[in-house]
């Protein structure tokens, strides 16, 4: 559903050099307006729906309307995306209420360290199949 | 028309900005993460400088975006002969053997890093029945690299919670690149929303030699000189004119913003196409292009028409494609299973139904009586929310369909239906561009091999994902694995060629009026009118891709005709395509956001005509279900089982084409 920014909600992300939802959209929807310091998306009919504006939002002021050319109206999804899991919760337009919650990740976020513990690579092998970290399979 | 140029007289001269590297990744996805993980640390041993490039936020960059509810290829307990067998099969014939075993001789590698790095990845529970990651790291479950039992839900696809994927993905590769900014001192190597948009070719006549962009957040161009590239910069999307053409044009099943800038690249260096004909109309819960990969497999749901009947088993339809497409008809691969349901939805039997209710009721029975009524029902809860999961990790939207159409999945069936068709080479389709093989596989030709696997017909010239040709069925775990394959490689062309400095053809202030000409055309003429959306000088980015996806739609097998062309029609619709080529030397924007869609647009339009003169040139229907050549609706195995191979002059605007044998290396 293409996002929106409830004004209310919305402070611009002034404490941050740039809007999160700017950061993270990966089709350059959002915009910030500076006159107002609130976002807003630009494109609503080029959006995928990723949510991700949402769930990066530190205000909670993104949510979504479904699209206006196939969705009727009445109904919700929103989510909460913490470090280790992330709640949804929906809405139907009939009123029920339906939540779930899912594992995002087992380790904690900025935790990876690519090459500890992997062996250095042989330069003797750049030519051959397998990775720096191991063969290919053989059959 | 009068030639348009840019001379910065109405708009501001950005900054250039030259930025010198041995190995430029182009694309942050799948595959532009693998390459940077595996290239950074060969490339660190050498002091060689690793730089990624990315349009958008790697954290959320690619087709793995939004999340991922499974993933398509995990070969584990299989074989790889097999993996070849199945992707055969399913693209109706014609793969490259070489490239496809040696993606799934890989690909396990990349899916236990993943699990390392924090994915969670189902388990098989004692009881049989699946645990999520988490369950499943608390009841103490070995990993997959420990010989865990991954909860499959085909033979070749792992189930796993992958809302953070891309996230968990994205923090490897930009560790990677930290290691090496630290060995070789650059000061930055990892740039977001810097868009490329051509590649310019070396003086020698052969290499690349830079490729550029412009930042879309300030004014600034960039040309990234390097010794060797990669370019995994996705699919096309949203070329044909989509079912949804309102707000829910951005609802595409594919990423909206895969705009096919790989193909485009790889074009302008003059790199060989193949199989670009080729493209994939994926069968979907209708509108919010759901998945239905684990409703069919994991969930066994059946897919039937609106009177119950299973298309795929209906005779008058199966023995008509036997009689057009022989024993392929047979296979029942994704093109095949389309053709069906097309059949069935064109004599009217339609809704297709996606029969999520009964399917869960018969599971339901089936856990009652397996563990009685009370753990049964708790079982029962679980897959409720493993049904809803499989959206919220990759189609959000579809879930908000069915709150707002008060569909609840155990209670009433989901419509499901052809989509527009996409171009890609990752998932099951195989337009792309025709690579090196690794060369060391039994049986392989000649001409599948010259020397650096992955490499395009362009030295230095690597590709990964979706741009790689007739190797399809990788998805988001092989796109990983084929973009360290290819980082493998390309460093072994650097250190071979370690004496090649790059020297662009274009001088960087030919490069700047290029690349801001949308911007020049916009200050020019914005005053004509009143209105400056509607100005007699230029086309805005949004006209551009409206006009293309109405040709693409109407002349090249849209769902405007069922996706049916033909030699006339495909001749009518290149010769309006060809006008819109033209006028995009005519594009305006006015602002960097319109800059981009300038560009993205331009890089569709050239992707689709790569798609409609192989559709042309291929004189039958290979891929019944994704499009039809009305004047030869068959498969002709005698003349067509080949690889059909382009080349596109940038310079001169020219085609050549060519057959390439296929030849099959395994039973």
């Amino acid at each position: 559903m293409p996002s929106f920014v409830i004004t209310e909600k919305c402070d611009g992300c002034k404490a941050q050099d740039k809007t999160a939802c700017q950061y993270i959209c990966p089709h350059d929807l959002m915009a910030l307006d500076r006159e107002k310091m609130k976002a807003y998306n630009q494109e609503p009919e080029q959006c995928w729906e990723c949510f991700n504006c949402v769930k990066i939002c530190p205000q909670q002021a993104i949510e979504t309307r479904g699209y206006s050319d196939f969705v009727p109206l009445g109904s919700s999804n929103v989510p909460m995306r913490g470090t280790d899991s992330i709640m949804w919760t929906i809405k139907f337009r009939n009123g029920i209420l339906k939540r779930f919650k899912f594992p995002i990740r087992t380790t904690a976020e900025g935790s990876v360290d690519p090459y500890a513990g992997k062996p250095t690579p042989d330069f003797a092998d750049l030519k051959k199949p397998g990775f720096f970290n191991g063969p290919a399979r053989t059959e | 028309m009068e030639k348009e140029t840019c001379t910065f007289s109405y708009c501001q001269k950005p900054a250039v900005t030259e930025v010198e590297c041995d190995l430029l990744i182009m694309g942050g996805g799948m595959a532009g993460c693998g390459a940077a993980f595996e290239a950074c640390r060969w490339a660190n041993e050498k002091g060689l400088k690793v730089v990624l490039v990315d349009k958008a936020a790697t954290d959320r960059s690619g087709a793995v975006a939004m999340g991922l509810s499974a993933i398509n290829t995990y070969v584990g307990e299989n074989k790889v002969a097999d993996y070849v067998k199945y992707v055969r099969n399913d693209l109706m014939g014609i793969i490259r053997e070489d490239l496809v075993f040696d993606l799934g001789r890989h690909v396990d590698n990349s899916v236990q890093l993943f699990e390392e790095w924090g994915l969670p990845i189902w388990k098989k529970g004692d009881d049989g029945f699946s645990l999520d990651g988490f369950q499943a790291r608390d009841a103490g479950k070995a990993s997959l690299k420990d010989g865990g039992t991954p909860v499959r839900s085909g033979k070749w696809q792992i189930m796993i919670n992958g809302e953070s994927y891309k996230v968990i993905v994205a923090e490897a590769a930009k560790m990677a690149l930290q290691t090496n900014r630290e060995k070789t001192g650059m000061e930055q190597n990892h740039f977001e929303r810097v868009f490329i948009v051509k590649a310019v070719m070396d003086t020698n006549g052969k290499n690349v030699a830079a490729a550029i962009g412009f930042s879309t957040r300030e004014n600034k161009i960039y040309s990234f000189k390097a010794k060797a590239m990669i370019c995994a910069t996705a699919g096309a999307v949203n070329c044909f004119r989509p079912r949804s053409v309102g707000e829910g044009m951005g609802r595409t099943w594919y990423p909206v913003f895969s705009a096919g800038s790989g193909y485009a690249f790889g074009m302008q260096a003059g790199a060989e196409l193949t199989l670009m004909e080729n493209r994939f109309v994926p069968a979907r819960f209708k509108d919010g292009y759901g998945p239905v990969g684990a409703w069919f497999l994991f969930f066994k749901a059946k897919a039937t028409d609106s009177f119950g009947e299973d298309y795929c088993a209906n005779k008058e339809y199966f023995d008509d494609a036997v009689a057009r497409y022989g024993d392929y008809a047979k296979g029942m691969g994704t093109a095949i299973r389309n053709h069906l349901m097309m059949r069935a939805m064109k004599d009217g039997k339609g809704p297709i139904l996606m029969n999520t209710h009964t399917a869960m009721a018969e599971l339901g029975a089936s856990f009652k009586e397996k563990l009685g009524d009370k753990e049964g029902a708790k079982k029962m809860k679980h897959l409720e929310a493993e049904a809803w999961e499989d959206f919220l990790d990759m189609a959000i939207g579809q879930a908000s369909i069915w709150a707002a159409t008060n569909t609840e999945p155990d209670k009433t069936p989901s419509e499901i239906m052809p989509t527009e068709p996409y171009l890609l080479g990752s998932h099951a389709g195989c337009a792309g561009f025709w690579v090196s093989g690794p060369g060391d596989l039994p049986g392989t030709p000649e001409h599948y091999s010259w020397g650096y696997n992955r490499m395009s017909t362009v030295p230095g010239l690597f590709m990964a994902g979706d741009v790689v040709g007739a190797s399809g069925h990788k998805f988001s775990s092989g796109s990983h694995a084929e973009g360290r394959i290819c980082a493998k490689s390309a460093l072994a062309y650097i250190l071979d060629h370690a004496d090649y400095k790059p020297s662009p053809k274009m001088s960087l202030d030919e490069i700047a009026a290029e690349l801001y000409l949308p911007f020049e055309m916009y200050e020019k003429y914005k005053t004509y009118t009143t209105d400056p959306t509607i100005n007699p000088n230029y086309i805005g980015p949004k006209s551009l891709q409206l006009r293309l996806q109405k040709i693409a739609d109407e002349y090249f097998g849209g769902v405007a005709t069922w996706y049916m062309t033909s030699k006339t029609m495909l001749e009518a619709g290149l010769q309006k395509l060809e006008m819109l080529k033209e006028d995009a030397a005519k594009m305006a924007a006015k602002d960097l956001h319109e800059l981009l869609r300038c560009f993205e647009n331009y890089h569709r339009i050239l992707s689709v005509e790569a798609h409609a003169r192989h559709i042309l040139f291929r004189e039958e229907s290979r891929y019944p279900g994704y499009y039809y050549r009305g004047d030869f609706n068959k498969i002709d195995d005698a003349n067509w089982k080949c690889f059909t191979n382009s080349k596109y002059n940038a310079e001169t605007h020219a085609w050549e084409f060519k057959k390439v044998p296929y030849v099959q290396m395994y039973p």
